[in-house]
Order: structure tokens, then C-alpha cells, then sequence
């Protein structure tokens, strides 16, 4: 894919901004990407941490930017030169989802305002296959495309102080997995057991964007089995490598 | 160790935070106030990301249970050594069971309490800077106990205390850089903007504050993009809300401002209340 336009701004004194266009894309997600690897491969010594988005990239620095139109136009040429490698391969990783209404305290308003059965809301959300964006939020935070048009539904007006750990929720176009006890504005459909974010881990989140998503179906019996493995560290979350 | 007798307001563990994980959504956090935190290690010739005690506010007490040397930076928060005054940005000797009390601000919201060596709790992820799910504890309640290394016989006449300016925390002009959606805003918005003396409002924590004036605002949302420490985001409803050194590393509202380096550590000195204006900076 040729590069498409990308725009510089100074984020502050220490950090700079690039934006493609606004929108929610795959192919902007492998040149944003791309970008990234390239940097990381480039200009390590100066930057410090590189947060990718949906449609832009923000390179932290490890001191001020003395001149940023330098600093761009060092940016602007890496980019030029930045051929998209597919050497790093992408994972799909299945992660259990219990659909159970003990857990997915929506399901029934969702389903109804959607003019859907239940199953059918578990059904689609269980067979679309997403793309992992970015992670933020809180960490372990997937942001996730891909949800089924039939699925969107607003996010609540007034979001609710707790949602327990592992809640999965839709919220607008989007659907997500809550990594840790939060304050949120989601729709609950779910609950998964697994562990999204492990501070003892080198890499404490398996997934890392680009890769792919599906969630599996479980019964209330399973997820209590796969908490406990976990709870134990002897769970090993399913995945499977894609050709790129 | 620092034993905690009392936490008073809001206490924790904080070096200058933690990098590398933002891209798995961990904030960096850190000190609210870097320039206090550093001074305080300064004075005690530690290294400048070593852990320091953040104190908000005050009403805490803490015991030392062993020797060593300690810098008081930051807010005035009428601190004691076992009940006598503690002069600020100065090494003090501390003996064994010793106990620093902070009562009230005279001036400034935290106050910082280096040790000589640095508070050794347990390093993650790079860093000793507590926050929810990443460290243990993510802030410090009453028996808790830190660890630090004994220092004794150290001959502390080769520390020095420093002065500092008292302005830097009542200065009420906050400088800010334009923010990447600056240039959404309307003339009327960005005059709004620099002539408003702006309120923080009692949503104030580490994570941001909520500012008590709103600025008239029909932006929508941005799609979700990296946000920092000191960025200031417009809400559709008119709020202004300044993120500080616990934001998460992403949001969705425009980020209108953001604050210079040195304009946060000041942030960091006000709380409800307190005022002060923008003034708009080239970059």
C-alpha cells in the first residue's frame, strides 16, 4: 500500500503528534503501524515511548524538542522510507466469554431495543472476529473494531461506579473487556475470566494491536473452572498464528 | 522503615514514573510536582528518580525506625520533628523513632519527604511510583511500612539546603502551549479561554482536575488519541479538565491546551479553590 498523508504536530514541548486521517481502518492501522516499527528501529535514542491510536501516532521524547521543525522533517523522511515488513506475525486469540445473565446485566436491554433474541446478540458477537487497535484506557484496556452493526447501542448516560473486573460491554460502535474493577459507561453483556494485564509479565498484555480477536461462548460451570486456573497460573489463553 | 501512624488526606510513594507501558495502557504517574521531588533528592546528593513520600494536604504523621537523613520540599505543610518546626529544602538528621508530622498548608498542596538512599518498596514495571493494579498498595494507610537503608554516621555537613522561591506557589498565570485541537476552537473560544480566571474545582486527585468555569463548547468528541499529563481536554458540556500525572495514556475529548513541564509542578502546588489564569505561549 502506498504511504497515505500524515500530519505533524507539536503535542507540548516533548512529544509529537501524527495524525492520518480520521478514521477507523485497518490499512491506517498497518501504516500507523509500520511507522511505528520503523521508529523504534531508527530513533531509538531520543524517543522514549510511542503511543499508537486509531488513526495517529504520538512520539514521547526523552528531553525537549529543541527545534521541532527538525524533528519533523527527521520524522517526515523516516516515514518516506518506511516499507511495510509483514515479518511480525499477527495471533487470533480466543477468549472465553460467559454469556450468562448473572454477568451480562444488559444482555436483556440490548436485545430488546435491538429488536434481537439473546442468542442471537451471543451468536454475532461471538462469531464476528475483531482487530486489537490499541490498548489504553486502564492497562489491559483492548480497544477493539469490527462489532456487528446489529450490536451498536449507546453507552449508558450516566456510567456506573463499579463494573467488575473481566466485564465485557458494548459502548456505541465499540466492545471491549473492563482488565480490572472500573468505573464505566458500557453495556454488560458478559463476563470473561482471563487475565488481561499481568504486571509480573515482561510483556504484560499478550495481545499487541494488529492482532485479532474472537470471543468463545462458555457456560457459567467453565467460567469458574478457567477462573481458577488462572487464579493459579495454569491457563494458557487459545491462539492461533494468521498468514500475514 | 517509615512506619505510617496516620495517612492523613492522601499519601504515597512516588519517583518521576513510569515509561515504556504506555502502549499497554499503563500512565506514567510520578510525582505531581517534579521540581519539589527532584530538589528533595538534590539536597540529599540521592539520584533524582529516587523514591520520595508525596504528602497531600497534610493530617499524617509517620516514625522513622531507623537513622538516617530526610529533605522536606514542596508545600509548607507546617511539618514537625518530634514536635519542633522543620525547616524546608534543608537536610535534618533523623534519629531513630523519630516522628514527622504534617498538621495543615501554610502554602501548597504536597509536600515531598525524601530519605537518604531513596524509598526502596518494591520496583515494577520500572518504577516504585504507586498505582492501582500495577503496585500493591496504591496509596498508604495507617501501619503500613516502607522500607529505606540506615544511614549512620554520615557526616551531613557536605549537604546543603537550597532556597526557594515562594512564588512558585502562588503564582496564579499558568503557562499552557496550544493543544493539538487548538485550532478548532472559535475566536470567541480561545479569548474566553485567556481572559476566564479559572477555579479547581473539589474533583481534584492525581489523576486531573476539574476545572469550576465553563467555556462554551459545541466541539464533538475526537476519535480516541494519546493524551499526557498536563493536557487540558474540553468535555461537550463546557468543562475544562487538566489531566495530571495518573491519566490514563488515551481519551476522547479535544485537547484544547497543554500545560509546560514546569506549569504542571505548579499545578500540582493548587487545590480546591485556588485560582489562576492561562496564558497562551508559543511553542
Amino acid at each position: 500500500m502506498k504511504n497515505p498523508d500524515v500530519t505533524y504536530k507539536a503535542f507540548g514541548k516533548r512529544a509529537i503528534l501524527v495524525e492520518w486521517r480520521a478514521e477507523i481502518d485497518e490499512n491506517l492501522l498497518n501504516s500507523i503501524l509500520d511507522f511505528k516499527k520503523c521508529l523504534q528501529e531508527k530513533n531509538t535514542k531520543v524517543i522514549l515511548d510511542v503511543i499508537t491510536t486509531y488513526n495517529s501516532l504520538t512520539i514521547f521524547y526523552k528531553s525537549t524538542i529543541e527545534n521541532i521543525y527538525n524533528e519533523i522533517s527527521t520524522l517526515q523522511s523516516i516515514f518516506k522510507t518506511c516499507v511495510s515488513s509483514n515479518i511480525v506475525k499477527k495471533k487470533l486469540w480466543k477468549i472465553p466469554v460467559c454469556y450468562d445473565l448473572e454477568f451480562g446485566v444488559d444482555l436483556k436491554e440490548v436485545a430488546l431495543k435491538n429488536n434481537l433474541d439473546s442468542r442471537e446478540i451471543i451468536r454475532r458477537h461471538s462469531t464476528s472476529i475483531y482487530t486489537l487497535y490499541f490498548v489504553g484506557f486502564l492497562p489491559g484496556f483492548l480497544y477493539l473494531g469490527g462489532l456487528d452493526e446489529l450490536l451498536h447501542f449507546p453507552r449508558k448516560k450516566t456510567p456506573r461506579l463499579e463494573v467488575k473486573k473481566g466485564s465485557v460491554g458494548i459502548g456505541g460502535s465499540q466492545t471491549g473487556i473492563y482488565p480490572q474493577d472500573s468505573a464505566g459507561g458500557w453495556n454488560i453483556i458478559g463476563n470473561s475470566p482471563i487475565q488481561f494485564f499481568d504486571r509480573k509479565r515482561t510483556a504484560p498484555c499478550f495481545a499487541k494491536p494488529g492482532d485479532k480477536v474472537q470471543f468463545v461462548p462458555i457456560d457459567i460451570h467453565q467460567h469458574a473452572e478457567i477462573l481458577n486456573l488462572v487464579a493459579y497460573k495454569r491457563y494458557a489463553i487459545e491462539s492461533e498464528v494468521l498468514d500475514a | 522503615m517509615l512506619k505510617v501512624v496516620n495517612a492523613g488526606v492522601y499519601a504515597t510513594i512516588q519517583d518521576l514514573g513510569r515509561f515504556g507501558y504506555m502502549s499497554v495502557g499503563v500512565p506514567i504517574a510520578g510525582a505531581m510536582d517534579h521540581y519539589a521531588a527532584k530538589l528533595a533528592n538534590l539536597v540529599l546528593d540521592n539520584d533524582e528518580n529516587d523514591a520520595v513520600l508525596e504528602v497531600t494536604l497534610g493530617g499524617s504523621s509517620f516514625q522513622f525506625l531507623k537513622d538516617t537523613i530526610i529533605c522536606l520540599t514542596g508545600a509548607d505543610l507546617n511539618a514537625t520533628l518530634n514536635d519542633e518546626t522543620i525547616q524546608l529544602n534543608h537536610p535534618i538528621k533523623i534519629d531513630k523513632n523519630s516522628v514527622v508530622k504534617f498538621r495543615n498548608s501554610v502554602y501548597g498542596a504536597r509536600a515531598y519527604l525524601a530519605v537518604k538512599g531513596g524509598f526502596l518498596n518494591k520496583n515494577v514495571l520500572g518504577s516504585r511510583s504507586f498505582f492501582k493494579e500495577i503496585t500493591k498498595k496504591h496509596v498508604l494507610k495507617a501501619n503500613d511500612e516502607i522500607l529505606y537503608d540506615e544511614t549512620q554516621n554520615f557526616n551531613y555537613s557536605q549537604l546543603a539546603g537550597v532556597k526557594v522561591q515562594q512564588d512558585r506557589f502562588l503564582h496564579s498565570t499558568i503557562e499552557v502551549y496550544e493543544g493539538p485541537e487548538y485550532g478548532m476552537l472559535t475566536n470567541v473560544q480561545r479569548k474566553e479561554l485567556t481572559t476566564t480566571t479559572f477555579t479547581i474545582s473539589k474533583e481534584n486527585n492525581r489523576m486531573g482536575y476539574r476545572l469550576e468555569q465553563l467555556v462554551r463548547n459545541n466541539l464533538d468528541g475526537i476519535i480516541t488519541s494519546a493524551v499526557m499529563p498536563g493536557t487540558i481536554q474540553l468535555t461537550p458540556s463546557g468543562k475544562l479538565i487538566i489531566l495530571m500525572r495518573d491519566c490514563q495514556v488515551t481519551g476522547g475529548y479535544p485537547r484544547i491546551l497543554q500545560l509546560t513541564d514546569d506549569a504542571i509542578n505548579k499545578m500540582a502546588q493548587k487545590s480546591t479553590g485556588d485560582s489562576f489564569n492561562v496564558e497562551v505561549i508559543p511553542l
